[in-house]
């Protein structure tokens, strides 16, 4: 079977006459096949969404989780491969817990991400491992410095956002974040956009099983501490986004 | 019987160690820092112009006592740690994290260490700090310390002398008459009194020469 990369796709370790590295081209498509994620960064905090589809009536809802904490004070919401993002958590938490020891302060974000940017690249040189399947969002706030959110891709380049998407809607989803005044959005107002973005604009009801939303924050009103935004907040975020439909229809 | 190996040369054969005062109080501005310049090695002066004023970063010190090996290696690894930490996150290091960083290695190493630092320095955001870090590993934040084999014959000197808040005069006074009384009263410490005063705008180093140090009760 012929495709793009024939011949230049099989390792990481050959790059292609063009210059590209098919493998870590590929792992970008295994996040692009998840469903999406979006981080906002607001006037007092970082909240993140994802649209988890539901697989099964049987699950508990809430598992499957899909945003995770580091340290009290950063959290990392995942697109692409779960399992993948979790080892990558896994590190993450550890670097934090071993910065945290030696010094006695709290990792600051930029340098978390500096570091799993470098330990996802490794995993891009080597014939013997694969390249990381998935995209990962880090969120911090901080009282002096403000809310931070960088991105980490399967390539390991490592940007800072205002506002960002990964996964499967990730482009109609970024059309819609940059229609917002996110300097002068509150983070109980970005809850509401988040769930409005991912209900309407990225989840297609007639294709797609239902889906469950996962948000969560780290903001003024946590202390700068990484919580899940609380169910009740989300539910009036839905009901707010159904009253919408309503309007429009 | 006076044997002469076993008494007098056997000492030449003892471990380094700065018998030693070193003391560092906190002023208004900032920090200054004091040592003795004494280095023995049994009743043998290795070195009698001794700097024990260690830096570990731009306005960071440490004062070091004890073993004269352990302590240098372990602040050149802090200092090795603290400038790495300080250009990947961009921002000036604070004392507090430098002297945690001595805590962990001090700890994690009793077994093998004989070393007790003073960590001293000045930041932008706890503004002038002094960490105590004795023999065991533990980590004290006082508004002044004291080290080293002199630091036993001034503990009623500071208790008594010690104000919070003073200016740099004052400080300067305080911590000179300390190492000068120790230098009088200890025979690990001797020579000259090295300092520094370190606040926002840097570091200063000062000495005072043996002849110059002031006289206290002498007959």
């Amino acid at each position: 079977m012929s495709g793009i990369g024939t011949g230049y796709d099989l390792y990481p370790t050959t790059f292609s006459p063009d210059g590209r590295i098919f493998q870590v081209e590929y792992a970008h498509k295994a996040v692009e096949n998840s469903s999406t994620a979006i981080g906002l960064c607001c006037k007092d905090g970082v909240v993140f969404g994802v649209e988890k589809i539901i697989l099964s009536k049987m699950l508990v809802e809430g598992t499957n989780r899909r945003v995770f904490s580091v340290g009290e004070h950063i959290g990392i919401a995942t697109a692409g491969l779960t399992a993948d993002g979790r080892r990558i958590v896994q590190n993450a938490r550890q670097e934090a817990k071993n910065y945290e020891n030696f010094t006695s302060d709290i990792i600051p974000i930029h340098v978390l991400t500096e570091r799993l940017s470098i330990y996802v690249q490794v995993f891009t040189l080597y014939n013997y491992i694969r390249p990381f399947g998935c995209s990962l969002m880090i969120g911090s706030y901080d009282e002096e410095k403000g809310p931070s959110l960088y991105c980490i891709e399967p390539d390991s380049v490592a940007l800072g956002f205002y506002g960002c998407a990964i996964g499967k809607g990730k482009q109609e989803a970024k059309t819609e974040i940059s229609k917002l005044k996110l300097s002068e959005m509150t983070c109980k107002d970005a809850v509401k956009e988040i769930a409005k973005i991912l209900i309407k604009t990225v989840h297609d009801e007639t294709k797609e099983k239902e889906m469950e939303l996962e948000m969560s924050w780290i903001c003024k009103e946590t202390k700068g501490k990484h919580k899940l935004v609380p169910k009740k907040l989300i539910e009036e975020a839905v009901e707010w986004v159904k009253g919408q439909e309503n309007e429009e229809d | 019987m006076f044997d002469l190996e076993k008494e007098f040369l056997y000492d030449l054969n003892k471990e380094v160690k700065t018998g030693t005062t070193v003391m560092a109080v906190t002023f208004k501005d900032g920090v200054i820092i004091a040592a003795d310049s004494r280095t023995s090695s049994g009743s043998y002066a290795v070195n009698r112009v001794t700097d024990k004023l260690t830096p570990v970063h731009d306005q960071i010190y440490c004062l070091r006592s004890g073993s004269a090996a352990d302590t240098q290696i372990i602040s050149s690894y802090v200092s090795y740690y603290t400038n790495m930490f300080s250009i990947e996150e961009g921002s000036q290091p604070t004392v507090k994290k430098a002297a945690h960083m001595f805590r962990e290695f001090l700890y994690q190493n009793k077994q093998y260490l004989h070393a007790a630092i003073i960590c001293a320095g000045w930041d932008p955001i706890d503004g002038g700090s002094v960490y105590s870090l004795p023999l065991g590993g533990s980590i004290v934040k006082q508004p002044f310390a004291t080290g080293g084999s002199g630091s036993t014959y001034l503990y009623g000197y500071c208790d008594m002398n010690f104000k919070e808040n003073m200016t740099e005069e004052e400080a300067e006074k305080f911590v000179t008459y300390g190492i000068t009384e120790a230098i009088a009263r200890d025979g690990g410490s001797g020579g000259i009194v090295r300092k520094a005063i370190i606040d926002k705008n840097g570091v200063r180093r000062k000495t005072v020469y043996g002849n110059k140090l002031k006289k206290f009760w002498e007959k």
